[in-house]
């Protein structure tokens, strides 16, 4: 099994250039992903943002709010116009506070290819096995750490209930 | 024998899944754990054997993943033996599963995004 890299295909029944749009305009790729950058994207450029909720799902947005305004890294690799955009970055970096500096990124590429319906784009994630162990078992710490506080929660309201 | 669960079950896009391990980013690293998933605990000297990757090159790559914890190393007299980390393994992949998850609705998001404003 692999565990250093993830892939994704989707169907996009847009444009190419809408969907590069989508990708190299910085306010445009944080619209849909979430995210706010201090400037424009350009290859080698190292970039601030944070976490904007999204407007694209009011379900997410709202989800995200509780990461709003953690601050991330991001460093672009490449731009080719309509073909392909990469950059680097602390992947699940969502812990408020932490220093993800000196860990090992993973490299995101995102890569279009014209076909019958629209624009097949595919995205990997690579770099996984470099990511320190306890950062990757942190992910669902987090995930139970919630949980288990909204189950005192809710102990709590069923007990005032009674 | 092998604990670990079948791959496929990496992805929950099922079209994309036999692209991506068609295209493994690292076949050495895989067809190493593969090995020590069906062989059990074993020496660098049979990890090497029949393969056309040098043995400095496959230890390269166990330390690698000793590092990050899939794999881990005992010494039986002069030799390493080496063996898979069931429980990091695991890890391993249920953080694969949830940043692909990300991914997934991530795409949907950008997906409403392109095709919304061209209708619109």
């Amino acid at each position: 099994m692999n565990t250093d890299r993830i892939e994704k295909k989707i169907l996009l029944r847009a444009p190419r250039e809408r969907v590069w749009r989508a990708l190299s305009d910085a306010a445009e790729f944080g619209a849909w992903f979430g995210m706010k950058f201090d400037r424009p994207f350009a290859p080698g450029a190292k970039l601030k943002a944070e976490i904007v909720p999204t407007t694209v799902d009011p379900e997410v947005g709202k989800a995200q709010a509780a990461h709003a305004g953690i601050p991330f890294d991001i460093t672009i690799e490449q731009m080719e116009p309509e073909r392909l955009f990469s950059f680097r970055w602390h992947p699940h970096a969502i812990e408020r506070g932490a220093d993800y500096s000196a860990e090992p990124t993973t490299l995101v590429v995102f890569e279009l290819e014209q076909v019958a319906d629209g624009i097949l784009l595919t995205v990997t994630e690579s770099g996984f096995d470099q990511i320190p162990l306890a950062r990757r078992a942190q992910a669902f710490q987090a995930n139970d750490g919630g949980w288990s506080v909204m189950v005192t929660v809710m102990e709590k309201y069923v007990r005032r209930a009674q | 024998m092998c604990a670990v669960r079948s791959s496929s079950h990496v992805l929950s896009e099922p079209k994309g899944s036999a692209r991506l391990f068609a295209a493994l980013g690292d076949e050495v690293r895989l067809r190493l754990i593969s090995r020590l998933c069906d062989g059990g605990p074993m020496s660098i000297v049979r990890l090497t054997e029949g393969s056309r990757v040098s043995r400095q090159a496959i230890t390269k790559h166990l330390r690698v993943m000793e590092a990050s914890g899939l794999v881990r190393s005992t010494r039986r007299g002069r030799e390493s033996v080496w063996q898979l980390n069931q429980r990091r393994l695991e890890e391993a992949r249920r953080y694969l599963d949830l940043i692909s998850k990300q991914w997934d609705d991530a795409l949907l998001r950008l997906r409403e995004f392109v095709e919304d404003e061209r209708q619109g």
